[in-house]
């Protein structure tokens, strides 16, 4: 079982904040009019379709975005003048696995900007160490990235993003086509970081699976639809708003759950057969 | 055995060789793994340009070559972000065969360039001379210094552009620096490779090396060996068999490869045969 129970904001100033952002890469806008703001030790889960601006929201905070109106703003500062520093695990799938390196190049990686050094200094292979160990990966320093389990895999990535002990973990759909255990394992070691402190913004697709159990789920289509605990934010409106797919939510024993209805597609199409289209075209 | 050795021409050839097969090692494991090596072929053929250039307005040959060569790398590198619209492959050969066909055009207006025009197209590793030494030299340890000095964001950046960005690297300036020493390394090794060979002594050390391990620090030193071995062997070689000295050093790095294919196949059947007999029962 996850630890579901909502966790109390640890300070005064926003972590971060988006006042009005309209942003995008170039052409249309990926985000319009966002309003967010994300509370030191927060744990806080994206939640919306593919295409929807998830990713975005996670690339505006590091700075990584054209900014068309408003401004976003970390531990006060704004991310268009000077980038944040913060965790970032990328998509595994956008990972080059390939590539020659090891698990400890990877999370040495995580200390590289500050570096002119050409080898790392002893203090930071311990703290590469350190968190490898932590995440249960030390004994496969030496391995190449790809002969490692997907589970593995995200815990690399994840201890790059830790080993400069950021206050802030950016994870972009870190469940993402993996296993059931291993899903379950990424969720308790992220809520674990959680409990030390570390702020956490991550991206999923998995409304039951991941969204339900986290404190705090933020609805997106190009804008914010909802902000709020799952119990809250699950409602059949906020879900069509979101998704533009009828979505059914069931309580049961405390637990929220979400079905969708793949019947409607059949349901439609056998009124569209009836010859009322005007029906039909109401989505 | 050491018969070559007693000819100046060859020694500094032989030095050269070395030299430039190092670098290109060093440097052709970044052009690989950041998947430029077409960027690498037309960059080459770009340079051509520049050196009939600067040998007409009589400009020196490093000086001018490289100015065009890191010019023709930035505007391919603008024209591959504009991707939506050209395909970056297409946008890279309209740049470098223009340029290319530039140095072609004054070659036949001025019609006095055609023995350089061989030895820039194939090599001539026996027209070396000293100052072609020195600048060889000091490329090698410019480039040394550049990747010794950026190593680790280098990696990172050549592992993840985007997320390197994101933990601080300056990709862009680091992108730069890079393009620069690319240009440098195709300008000093043109005379002895050639531009027609050139892509090869950047493509095949790395690409050996890759073969043999999985760890990128040793990838970068077995390329750069790589490199270096069939630059020399390739020169001693063509002192025996009269073959231009681009296509020898090309041929052995080649010869490598094979060889390294060979091991990794035997030993991929080998792990597949040392798993098979651990899994059956005892």
């Amino acid at each position: 079982m996850l630890h579901p129970a909502p966790h109390e904001p640890l300070g005064q100033q926003p972590l971060v904040e988006f006042r009005g952002v309209t942003c995008g890469y170039g052409g249309p806008p990926a985000l319009v009019e966002v309003e967010l703001t994300v509370w030191p030790g927060e744990f806080v889960g994206l939640l919306g379709p593919s295409g929807a601006g998830k990713t975005t929201v996670l690339r505006a905070v590091l700075g990584a975005v054209q900014f068309y109106q408003g401004q976003v703003l970390v531990e006060g500062r704004p991310v268009d003048r000077r980038r944040p520093r913060a965790g970032y695990v990328p998509q595994l799938e956008t990972v080059d696995w390939g590539f020659p390196v090891t698990v400890e190049q990877v999370v040495l990686m995580g200390l590289a900007a500050d570096s002119w050094w050409p080898w790392p200094r002893r203090h930071e292979r311990e703290m590469a160490y350190g968190i490898m160990e932590r995440l249960g990966i030390a004994h496969l320093a030496g391995r190449h990235i790809r002969a490692l389990s997907g589970g593995q895999q995200q815990r690399a990535f994840l201890a790059r993003a830790l080993v400069s002990n950021p206050r802030l973990l950016l994870l972009d759909e870190p469940t993402a086509g993996v296993d059931i255990k291993t899903r379950d394992d990424i969720l308790h070691l992220l809520h674990e970081l959680n409990h030390e402190g570390t702020t956490i913004l991550l991206t999923t697709h998995e409304i039951n699976a991941v969204a339900a159990h986290l404190p705090r789920v933020v609805c997106i289509n190009r804008g914010v639809i909802a902000d709020g605990p799952p119990a809250e934010v699950f409602t059949p409106g906020v879900l069509g708003r979101t998704y533009g797919a009828e979505m059914t939510v069931v309580h049961h024993e405390g637990l929220v759950l979400v079905a969708e209805r793949p019947h409607r597609y059949y349901e439609e199409h056998a009124v569209q057969r009836s010859g009322d289209p005007g029906e039909a075209g109401r989505a | 055995m050491l018969e070559p050795f007693q000819y100046e021409f060859f020694v500094r050839g032989f030095i050269v060789a070395g030299l430039v097969g190092t670098l290109c090692g060093l440097i052709g494991v970044y052009v690989v793994l950041r998947k430029m090596s077409y960027i690498g072929h037309g960059l080459s053929h770009a340079m051509l340009g520049g050196a009939v250039v600067s040998y007409v307005m009589a400009f020196n040959f490093y000086v001018g070559a490289g100015l065009w060569g890191f010019l023709s790398a930035l505007l391919i590198n603008a024209t591959t972000r504009r991707r939506q619209y050209i395909g970056a492959d297409a946008a890279i050969g309209v740049i470098t065969t223009a340029s290319f066909a530039v140095g072609v055009a004054l070659i036949s207006r001025y019609r006095t360039f055609t023995r350089n025009f061989e030895a820039a197209l194939l090599g001539d590793v026996l027209g070396v001379t000293g100052q072609d030494i020195i600048a060889v030299a000091a490329m090698t340890g410019l480039a040394l210094l550049f990747v010794l000095v950026a190593y680790r964001k280098l990696l990172f950046l050549t592992f993840d552009p985007e997320v390197s960005a994101y933990y601080g690297v300056r990709t862009g300036l680091l992108d730069s620096l890079f393009a620069l020493v690319l240009a440098g390394t195709i300008v000093v090794s043109m005379q002895v490779i050639g531009v027609t060979m050139l892509v090869a002594a950047l493509v095949i050390p790395p690409v050996t090396a890759r073969l043999l391990t999985h760890s990128f620090h040793y990838l970068v030193v077995l390329s750069a060996l790589v490199g270096a071995l069939s630059g020399l062997l390739g020169i001693y070689l063509s002192y025996y068999f009269d073959i231009s000295s681009g296509a020898n050093v090309v041929l052995v790095a080649a010869a490598a490869f094979l060889l390294a294919y060979l091991w990794s196949a035997l030993r991929g059947r080998l792990d597949v045969l040392s798993g098979v007999r651990e899994a059956l029962p005892h």
